[in-house]
């Protein structure tokens, strides 16, 4: 699947006096099989960008493209866009409605007009992908289940519709370490296990540089970098910070520890690199 | 599926003009009365007094007349439906007849008359509604019920609910948009199917909904509650309401206005 946002731009309430340009001249293009973060300050427009990608809005001006097709040529297409892309908003858990969690995450099958059995087997693998065991929480209901367990449902409801695309906003927010862990080990197995595309918009820097291949930061409805994580937090730092992000821990020690005349690459993105590069230089010593 | 951030309750329009100075209580009470004027006069000549005494308020409020429209465009298949209604329901003599139905000289008549008075209605609630801040309108509703505290009537609770459902319904409209598309992103569609099918649809947007809600409810309770609230007893108020002389002339010309429609017989 290949996605390709040709000069979109979007604006709410257009055309009325409290008109908000979200949205300006986005080129991106995304392949299978990759996994992008995007960062930005709070109300640059990423969940605008996500919900472009979805089908669930649409551009005011430009095209999106889902392999080679304009989504919104042809209105039908929408349904077909929505089973191929699974999006998971910011707090999905507040759109729970059914009484088990099984029917919670059934609903997007049978919106597909899936038959009942095959509801069945997709419900149970949905549920391992997010590691609950079927049995022990398929009568429960959604609304029983602490915030990490909610979360994990409310992905696990949008991995039922076996979607090619995964994207995620910020699905650690307001969790605890343990759980939010979890959930990251689980976006892990998605991309290395089951091959999926992944989009991951997170405020968390650590948990961009960690798991993301590709890194896209937006400032004011713009993109103002998209390159790998690596270079970004290695070359762009008085860029980062001027918009007002950070750089994940690890990488802003061995920045510091650069600054200051020790003999480290800066160019870090997790703590077992950090361990390594200082060893080397503890040694070198 | 659209909906706007942006919706206006009552649709307050701001201007600078002597009707919006007046007291909210004033404009509550003199509202009140008109209403109730309309429905014991029983004369032509009467309803063209209060007609004009709208226009002549409208006119003063400086608040263009294509808003008090606005207001009555909803209702206008209510006001047809009531027309025809009584056009063949009203026994009199026959001036039309259509298959089992006759139309009437007296139903006519009774018909435009209970017309011209849901019409007149909707304009005085309007004017009040155009003119009138939902804050000052609270406010207003507060104070006058208040009068009735000796027989328990919980004035101040009634405004502070009034006033957190208007604060609250740009926030729901928010949240059903919300809704709704994280229900699309799971392939719900609400643009097809027959009506069961439509009204079914609708079940996974309202139940989030109101646990939404009453989760939000729970938690501004207590954050009230975190910050001292306790009712109205011996609460002060920011601003303060008064009768000036411009209010006293207006409420006096009302009353007389009313007068003169409801017992002038021509
Ligand atoms: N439904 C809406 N109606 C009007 N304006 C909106 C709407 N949704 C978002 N906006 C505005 O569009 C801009 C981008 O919002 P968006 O939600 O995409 O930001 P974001 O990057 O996701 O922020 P956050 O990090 O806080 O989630 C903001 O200025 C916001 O106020
Ligand atoms: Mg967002």
């Amino acid at each position: 699947m290949f996605i390709h946002l040709k000069n979109v731009f979007y604006t709410y309430n257009l055309h009325m006096p409290f008109q908000t340009e979200a949205l300006k001249s986005i080129n991106i293009m995304i392949e299978k099989g990759e996994f992008i973060g995007i960062i930005g300050h709070t109300g640059c427009g990423k969940t605008t960008l996500l919900q472009l990608i979805d089908g669930l809005l649409e551009p005011t001006e430009g095209q999106i493209l889902i392999d080679g097709i304009d989504i919104h040529k042809d209105r039908s297409k929408l349904k077909e866009v929505r089973k191929r892309i699974g999006l998971a908003f910011q707090y999905p858990e507040n759109q729970f409605f059914e009484e088990t969690i099984y029917k919670e995450i059934a609903f997007g099958p049978k919106n597909l007009g899936i038959s009942d059995d095959k509801i069945k087997d997709m419900v149970k693998n949905a549920l391992a992908m997010v590691g609950m065991d079927y049995y022990l929480y398929k009568d429960r209901s959604p609304f029983s289940l602490s915030g990490g367990e909610m979360r994990r449902v409310a992905i696990a409801s949008i991995l039922a519709i076996d979607p090619e695309v995964i994207i995620l906003d910020e699905p650690t927010a307001s969790l605890d370490a343990q759980s939010r862990d979890k959930l990251l080990a689980l976006i892990k197995n998605l991309y290395q296990r089951y091959n999926r595309t992944i989009i991951l918009v997170s405020h968390n820097m650590e948990i961009i540089a960690e798991l993301t291949r590709r890194l896209i930061v937006m400032e004011n409805g713009r993109i103002m970098m998209d390159d790998t994580p690596r270079k970004i937090f290695q070359e762009s730092i008085e860029k980062l910070e001027s918009i007002g992000l950070s750089l994940p821990p690890v990488t802003n020690l061995m920045y510091k520890l650069k600054k200051i005349g020790k003999p480290v690459n800066s160019g870090i993105l997790t703590v077992e690199e950090a361990k390594e590069e200082i060893l080397k230089m503890v040694k070198k010593k | 599926m659209k909906f706007s951030r942006n919706i206006t309750i009552g649709q307050y329009i701001y201007q600078n003009s002597l009707i919006h100075k007046l007291d909210p209580r004033v404009k509550i009470l003199t509202t009140i009365l008109v209403i109730i004027s309309l429905f014991l006069i029983k004369s032509w000549f009467g309803f063209s007094i209060i007609a004009l005494y709208l226009f002549i308020n409208i006119f003063l409020s400086k608040v263009h007349p294509k808003f008090v429209l606005k207001g009555i465009k909803p209702l206008i298949i209510i006001i047809i439906i009531t027309l025809i209604i009584h056009f063949f329901t009203t026994p009199g003599e026959v001036i039309y007849h259509i298959w089992i139905l006759n139309i009437t000289k007296e139903g006519i008549q009774r018909g435009l008359f209970i017309a011209v008075r849901l019409f007149l209605l909707i304009v005085a609630t309007s004017w009040l509604t155009l003119t009138t801040s939902p804050i000052a309108l609270t406010d207003g509703i507060e104070r006058l019920l208040s009068v009735l505290k000796f027989i328990k009537v919980p004035a101040h609770e009634i405004a502070m609910m009034m006033t957190i459902a208007l604060r609250f319904i740009p926030t729901l409209m928010e949240e059903t948009e919300k809704i709704i598309k994280a229900q699309m992103a799971r392939g719900a569609d609400f643009e097809s199917g027959n009506l069961i099918k439509r009204i079914q649809n609708f079940l996974p947007i309202i139940i989030p909904l109101f646990i939404n809600a009453f989760h939000r409810a729970d938690e501004l309770a207590i954050a009230m509650e975190a910050r001292c609230y306790r009712g109205g007893e011996g609460r002060t108020h920011y601003r303060k309401l008064m009768i000036s002389i411009a209010d006293q002339i207006f409420f006096i010309t009302t009353l007389f206005v009313i007068l003169i429609a409801y017992l002038v017989v021509l």
